[in-house]
């Protein structure tokens, strides 16, 4: 937290034209130094393109059990069966559609919620913000994961919607936390000063002057809580938590270890599916590893700087 | 000591939210879940445990602020209730049995994986824009993107079923008694290595990435500059300067990684049959114990509550600016 009132303090702060025009120069000048977010970006749009056009990509329907159970990769089975005959590979690619989905909307439900629980307390200040403060901080410490575990334990038929919301629902208090420590910071900048006594209604003043600001901030937060959410969605499946019979990365996992695939030998049937959710989450973290620079020019990559630095220390 | 103060009040009413989760949960649920479980049990189990049973899950006419007094009662006496499963065996016996394994696990874990990934952070932003200043964050960022469960799948695999270096499950080996012998604890050592190795991997790209980011901010600051100019060595410059600045925002991120190392610690657990907390959660849920997972629930959220106060306590200690009052 102290980290971002810092960053913050590090941007300059401009008038909104030049910001406009400025935003796009930015954003190149920094894939021009860091190809990282461009190849997290290409990652992750063929993930997204393979479960799209899934149908496209495999003639075998995902719950088709017609096969030889536990075959390894072949021509006709490019990563082989499950135990009871599925195709790992149409599976694959049709999980990834809900895995995709449930993360991206939970991660979009908690950033949503965390822009206004963040917001709007640390703006209108007073006892609701104290109240809110108090609340976003229990929440960050009450571990998570146990959380959603025994909620979803009471929540029978869990099918993804539901781990969607519960997971989005519980998952927004890191990121109001440092919008809401963003928020007081630039509460008190001139610009904002000034349009409020130009005589700017508070919610043009929140929407129109301290969100842009804090725009970079909520993507780098929506980016994390999408990782988060895939990781937890993956997990209350794993464990059986989830509808089994839907087919997701996470419940290939649970039958995956449910039908003994280690001790089959079957390591067709386990490394893909959790490979793709460590790929996606790595690609959005290389994609952060953008959005962090916009936000905090310290962070970004400057070779010939560096270079002067270390040679003088060298020495 | 105002600020120990503080930080207990702090702690004592996350303590309380903790507890009145637990209570709620289970009575906001459409169609009390509790009641299809009590059915389950019933004839199962003696009609006084049932009555405890139908009391603590809100199945009585009683108004809801007398559940909850009852309900903070007993939780404060320590009458967690009847574990289902292990029927007739309190709740409190089983979580005590459990504790120390999870605790254990978690806790040289999180240290290793703390130091390790500290130090690695500092040296890569001490080297900032060379080499491995893009390898190692590339590297930590795809480990932490990694599922507890499986990377602990995939080393269980190629380490136990393959290569057969390290057992497949449980803490310690079937045939052996625990006691306090050598060979026993060398034992649970041996039966701990995989699962640590799995929780430090997972966990440790998370502290690299966050140490290098402050360590080049603080890097970045003038008295670095200047204690460079005056010509001080490197090692004394990178740790008693810089370094010892950075570790403290580092700090402020805890409280949220070690609820992930804690959720990511049990489901290690499940995968290798761990007698801990996490494999006894599990336990309960499938079984629909509702008053064991409630109890380990509590204790799983009681712990990372304490070991957060701890740290902060040792936090404040370090760095005297946290201890003024003031806005966050």
């Amino acid at each position: 937290m102290t980290q971002t009132t810092k960053t913050s303090t590090g941007t300059p702060v401009r008038s909104s034209l030049v910001r406009r025009s400025g935003r796009w120069k930015e954003w190149s000048s920094i894939l021009r130094r860091d190809k990282r977010p461009l190849v997290g970006i290409i990652i992750l749009l063929i993930f997204v393109l393979g479960a799209v056009f899934a149908p496209l990509l495999t003639p075998y329907s995902p719950s088709s059990t017609q096969f030889t159970p536990l075959a390894p990769p072949s021509w006709h089975h490019w990563l082989g069966t499950t135990a009871s005959g599925q195709d790992v590979w149409a599976q694959f690619l049709y999980g990834g559609r809900i895995s995709l989905a449930v993360g991206f909307f939970a991660g979009f439900v908690a950033t949503a919620l965390a822009v206004i629980l963040g917001m709007l307390p640390a703006y209108l200040g007073g006892w609701i913000d104290t109240v809110m403060a108090t609340f976003t901080n229990i929440m960050l410490v009450i571990p998570g994961l146990p959380l959603l575990i025994v909620i979803t334990a009471y929540v029978h038929q869990t099918g993804p919607m539901t781990i969607a919301l519960v997971i989005g629902l519980t998952g927004w208090a890191w990121g109001a936390r440092i919008l809401r420590s963003q928020t007081l910071s630039l509460a008190r900048r001139d610009f904002v000063i000034a349009s409020r006594l130009a005589g700017e209604t508070q919610w043009r003043v929140l929407i129109g002057e301290i969100l842009p600001n804090m725009l970079s901030l909520v993507v780098a937060n929506l980016v994390f809580a999408t990782i988060a959410a895939i990781l937890a969605e993956a997990s209350l499946e794993f464990l059986g938590l989830g509808n089994p019979t839907v087919v997701t990365w996470g419940t290939m996992l649970y039958w995956a270890n449910a039908g003994q695939a280690l001790l089959n030998g079957a390591w067709w049937w386990i490394v893909p599916p959790g490979l793709a959710i460590s790929l996606v989450g790595l690609c959005l973290a290389l994609i952060n590893f953008g959005v962090d620079q916009v936000s905090n020019p310290r962070l970004r990559l400057n070779r010939v700087k560096t270079r002067k630095f270390r040679k003088g220390e060298s020495s | 000591m105002h600020f120990v103060i503080r930080r207990l009040e702090f702690l004592l009413l996350s303590l309380w939210a903790a507890a009145t989760i637990n209570f709620m949960l289970p009575r906001l649920m459409p169609g009390n879940p509790a009641i299809l479980m009590i059915g389950r049990f019933k004839g199962q189990i003696s009609p006084r445990a049932l009555h405890a049973l139908e009391l603590q899950f809100g199945i009585t006419h009683k108004p809801l602020w007398i559940q909850y007094l009852t309900y903070l009662n007993n939780l404060v006496h320590g009458r967690w209730g009847l574990s289902l499963t292990y029927y007739p065996v309190p709740v409190s016996k089983i979580i005590a049995e459990s504790l120390p394994w999870t605790l254990g696990l978690v806790g040289v874990a999180t240290v290793l994986s703390v130091f390790i990934g500290v130090m690695l952070g500092i040296w890569t932003a001490w080297h900032r824009g060379g080499k491995w200043d893009f390898f190692l964050p590339t590297v930590s960022t795809f480990t932490a993107a990694l599922p507890y469960f499986w990377l602990a799948l995939i080393l269980l695999y190629l380490l136990g079923y393959l290569w057969h270096w390290f057992p497949m499950a449980h803490a310690y080996s079937t045939g052996m008694t625990p006691s306090w012998s050598f060979a026993f604890i060398r034992n649970i050592v041996y039966h701990a290595i995989l699962p640590s190795i799995t929780i430090i991997i997972s966990s440790i790209g998370g502290w690299l990435l966050g140490m290098r980011n402050n360590m080049v901010q603080t890097l970045g600051e003038d008295y670095v500059l200047f204690g460079e100019a005056r010509g001080l060595k490197s090692n004394r410059l990178m740790f008693q300067y810089a370094a010892r600045n950075a570790i403290l925002p580092s700090m402020t991120g805890f409280a949220m990684a070690i609820g992930f190392v804690v959720g990511g610690a049990l489901l290690t657990e499940v995968v290798f049959s761990y007698p801990g907390l996490g494999y006894q959660l599990l336990a309960a849920v499938q079984n629909e114990d509702y008053p064991l997972m409630q109890g380990l629930f509590l204790i799983i959220a009681f712990s990372v509550l304490v070991a957060n106060f701890l740290v902060e306590l040792l936090y404040g200690k370090l760095d005297p600016r946290t201890r003024g009052g003031g806005p966050h």
